[in-house]
């Protein structure tokens, strides 16, 4: 699995391409952790997501790509968006979205940060990964989910089905509690 | 391509979601937040696969796996922020204090403490 | 004879306690006539009679024989001596023994007469009273801790019962402890007490570790160094000091007046007083051979006489007069002693007690009648009390030394003894003058007292009510038969005691004591003839504030001794309440505010609670990847 590691510069235009993928990603994901806006921070999540997923293409993740353009950027953001509607929240600024608990949260997150990219760095320093194209296309993906991985993929989805009845239970206000 | 690539950008979106979900007030921020932490595990997850050549595609399946996962997640969090909300008019989530204790204790002269009764 | 001894001292105690605890059990009926429960009168009587019967029954077994020596010797020779058991205490042992000499079997007899005759003098004395039960049975512990002081073969034995003497005589002192200057006076004497009989153990370990037994007649009979003799005995002396209120630890007994007149009676004019010169005389051989202690014994009973005497002179409580003349009296005891006369001192002591109880008990009678202690609210009782009147005469002649009565002839051998005393020449030319005025000065008060209370106009008032204590309403009457009984008995030993003529009669010296005697009685019947009304004691001018206050000498220790120690007290009290409940609490405090900020991280915010549960697995994963 090790291969030679080649140097670090010159970067390969995958790595480019990649690097300026994951900054984007990076940046707007810090953009939605800090914007005053609750409906921007949404839309910031989808540039977000969005950047992931060409990460994933040039990971060469094909199907994990569209699964998350599709799921993600189609499903997740849609949800948050009626949810901010349903709780009335204020549409234009609003200056009390972080609360005071901001100090510890940046010092905790940047140290997770600095212990996470230490401990990576030094761990996998060396390891270098060719790309093959066409690894994670839908059809090896495909009948390796459904020959491998079916049971597990058998009791997802009645985990499922499980969280579609509690948000249904949940959500509805004529199911009363006993 | 270097692995470390990869890795250190979840890491930094993992981060950035850790300080999200300590930061932020909203609960529907916080759920953002979330999502951003399960996003950078989904990359890591994807880039080993990827350097592993892993013949079962254990790391792009289970990335999968979560990704339904965190569409349930999302779903049933809605669920709850959106219940809260109805019995409390608000989704701040440093103003729902029901964990802490309903009173304190004060210590009275003679140095007994005496619990207040609390209605 | 050991058994009768030892029957002697244990029936006052099986007394005092069924006292104690059957006195109230089931009621029972409350005599008609004394106001206080049948029961607890007969618990109190009947012991001490049966001990005063086996007393008698033991002098007549101890008569039989000849011996010499002094007095008690040749009356009572046969001598006995018995263990019960010997308590090995790893260096000397302790042996739980009676003895039976001639000077007990005396003394005893003192005792259980005296103790009997306020036993019956308290059940009128204390009518009506609530708390009479407890009372007769501490008198009858009392008189039962006294026996043992007398007939114990032990010192650490008799230091038994001279301890529980003295919580008699706190307890009997503080009898009406409503009122706050009797607790106070009850505790200033049992701590004063306390202190001289810290002396007096450390004398009886010094005494016992020397001779390698505290055995009273192996002490006696023991080789001793003259050093550690002195030393013993002027440690013993604290302790008889104290016990006898000699200078300069008298000043209890004065203030011990605040106890029921019997009570002045038994414990603090006619047998605990006199248990410490009872334990000179007992231990007389060591005091003999110790002349440093004999010359410290005679100073202090040099001043003692004289000043008690002054301060009796110019005192307006009857009670406490006779106080102060008990420590003038006493010092005459010491006097005796210091001047190597025990004979004369144990006769001293035995018509002292005799003449010295009448005095109380008729004090008692006449301040039961008035209702008052005060003299300048008494006069003319005369015609009232008869009785009283004669044989509180015959007290108070005892008291100067007028024949026929039998101070005359106790007091005579004192001062005799002191003129031949065997001492250093300065104390004893000190000793000799003091005890010849103080002579003429007990003359003085004796009949100022007598003039006081019995002849003049009639000052006496009808209270309205009752007082705790001494006061009953005047009636007019004379006291109850139980309180006359005893008080014309006792006068019988008063009046006859010395006709039995143990110490030869100095002549020449009896009659320079009479005419001195005569001399300060005439100085104040000549005043108080010319002024009925006025106080003899203005005799003394401007020395009657000095007198009256007994010379400020409770000043003076209020100042030097109490105040720093209540200081101190204060000051030790100061120290726990900031210093050690301080910190008791403080810890409290502290831990009760560590908590208040430590609960400030239980608000109730989940994202607090997130963020430290983040930090804490940081810094695990940090410490997993430094030290692992």
């Amino acid at each position: 699995m090790n291969f030679a590691s080649p140097a670090f510069w010159p970067p390969t235009t995958q790595e480019i391409v990649f690097l300026l993928l994951g900054v984007i990603a990076v940046g707007s994901a810090v953009l939605v952790v800090t914007t005053r806006q609750l409906v921007h921070a949404a839309l910031w999540l989808v540039v977000s997501f969005g950047a992931l997923a060409g990460g994933y293409l040039v990971l060469t993740a094909e199907f994990v790509a569209w699964v998350q353009i599709l799921i993600y950027v189609g499903a997740i953001v849609v949800l948050l968006l009626f949810g901010i509607m349903l709780t009335r929240a204020p549409i234009g600024r609003s200056a009390d979205l972080d609360s005071g608990n901001q100090i510890a949260a940046l010092v905790v997150g940047v140290a997770t940060a600095g212990v996470l990219v230490s401990v990576l760095v030094a761990g996998f320093r060396h390891a270098y990964m060719p790309l093959t194209p066409g690894a994670g296309a839908a059809k090896p993906l495909g009948s390796s989910i459904f020959r491998t991985w079916v049971l597990p993929f058998e009791a997802l989805s009645v985990l499922l089905l499980a969280a579609l009845i509690g948000a249904i239970v949940l959500s509805r206000t004529d199911i009363r509690g006993r | 391509m270097h692995v470390v690539y990869p890795a250190v950008i979840s890491a930094l979106l993992f981060s950035v979601g850790v300080y999200g979900v300590l930061a932020r007030r909203n609960a529907i921020l916080v759920l953002m937040s979330v999502e951003l932490m399960l996003n950078a595990v989904n990359l890591n997850l994807v880039a080993f696969d990827v350097w592993l050549r892993d013949q079962l595609h254990g790391g792009q399946v289970l990335t999968l796996f979560v990704i339904v996962i965190a569409a349930a997640e999302v779903g049933l969090g809605l669920a709850i922020v959106l219940a809260v909300f109805r019995t409390r008019r608000t989704v701040d989530v440093d103003r729902l204090r029901d964990l802490a204790e309903p009173d304190f204790p004060q210590p009275s002269p003679n140095g007994q403490a005496k619990v207040r009764e609390s209605s | 004879m050991i058994t009768i001894a030892a029957l002697i001292v244990l029936l006052p105690f099986l007394g005092a306690a069924g006292g104690l605890l059957l006195s109230r059990v089931g009621g029972g009926p409350i005599s008609a006539r004394a106001g206080v429960p049948t029961r607890a009168i007969w618990f109190a009587i009947l012991p001490t009679a049966g001990s005063a019967l086996l007393t008698v029954w033991l002098a007549v077994q101890a008569a039989k024989g000849d011996g010499t020596g002094a007095f008690w010797d040749s009356w009572f020779p046969a001598e006995a001596s018995g263990q019960l058991t010997v308590v090995d205490t790893g260096a000397v042992p302790i042996s739980v023994g009676l003895a039976v000499t001639g000077l007990s079997v005396l003394v005893g007899i003192l005792v259980v007469v005296v103790a009997l005759g306020v036993q019956v003098y308290s059940v009128g004395y204390l009518h009506g009273d609530s708390r009479y039960p407890s009372y007769s049975a501490f008198i009858s512990l009392f008189t039962s801790a006294m026996l043992l002081v007398v007939y114990s073969g032990d010192l650490l034995v008799l230091y038994v019962g001279w301890e529980v003497m003295g919580l008699c005589s706190y307890l009997l002192i503080g009898h009406w402890w409503e009122e706050k200057a009797n607790s106070r006076s009850a505790v200033k004497a049992f701590l004063v007490t306390r202190l001289g009989d810290v002396g007096f153990l450390f004398g009886i370990f010094t005494l016992g570790m020397a001779a390698k037994s505290f055995r009273i007649s192996d002490i006696l009979a023991a080789q001793l160094p003259t050093a550690t003799v002195v030393t013993a005995t002027l440690l013993l002396l604290a302790g008889v000091a104290g016990k006898s209120a000699q200078v300069p630890l008298h000043t209890w007994l004065p203030d011990a007046m605040a106890g029921p007149t019997p009570i002045s009676a038994l414990i603090h004019a006619a047998t605990m007083v006199a248990a410490g010169i009872f334990i000179v005389a007992r231990l007389y051989p060591l005091f003999l051979a110790a002349q440093p202690t004999r010359d410290v014994l005679a100073v202090s009973a040099a001043l003692g006489m004289l000043g008690a005497a002054l301060a009796a002179l110019a005192q307006d409580d009857l009670k406490r007069v006779l106080a102060y003349s008990t420590i003038s009296q006493l010092a005459y005891m010491a006097a005796a002693l210091a001047a190597g006369s025990d004979e004369a001192a144990i006769f001293h002591l035995t018509t002292h007690g005799a003449f010295k109880a009448l005095l109380f008990l008729c004090a008692g009678a006449v301040i039961h009648h008035v209702g008052s202690n005060l003299m300048s609210r008494m006069g003319g009782l005369r015609a009232a009390m008869p009785l009283t009147f004669v044989t509180m005469t015959i007290g108070f002649a005892a008291l100067m030394g007028l024949p026929p009565a039998s101070g005359f002839f106790s007091k005579d051998a004192v001062i005799a003894a002191v003129e031949h005393a065997r001492l250093t020449d300065a104390a004893q030319l000190l000793l000799y003058a003091s005890a010849l005025v103080t002579v003429g000065v007990t003359g003085a008060y004796a009949t100022r007292a007598w003039l006081r209370t019995f002849f003049g106009p009639t000052q006496v008032e009808a209270l309205p009510e009752p007082e705790p204590g001494t006061a009953h309403v005047f009636d007019g009457r004379e006291a109850p038969p139980s309180m006359l009984w005893p008080i014309g008995i006792l006068a019988i030993p008063a009046l006859a005691l010395g006709w039995t003529s143990v110490v030869e009669l100095d002549l020449g010296s009896a009659a320079i004591d009479l005419v001195i005697a005569l001399l300060g009685a005439g100085v104040v019947y000549a005043f108080w003839r010319s002024a009925p009304t006025r106080d003899p004691a203005r005799l003394l001018g401007p020395f009657y504030g000095p007198c009256a206050r007994a010379f400020y000498l409770d000043t003076v220790y209020a100042m030097v001794f109490v105040r720093p120690v209540l200081w101190l007290a204060q000051g030790v009290v100061h120290t726990d309440a900031t210093l050690v409940d301080g910190a008791v609490r403080g810890s409290g405090r502290a831990t009760l505010g560590l908590s208040r900020f430590v609960r400030l991280a239980q608000n109730g915010n989940a994202q607090l609670y997130v963020t430290g549960l983040l930090a804490g697995v940081l810094l695990i994963a940090v410490g997993a990847v430094v030290l692992g």
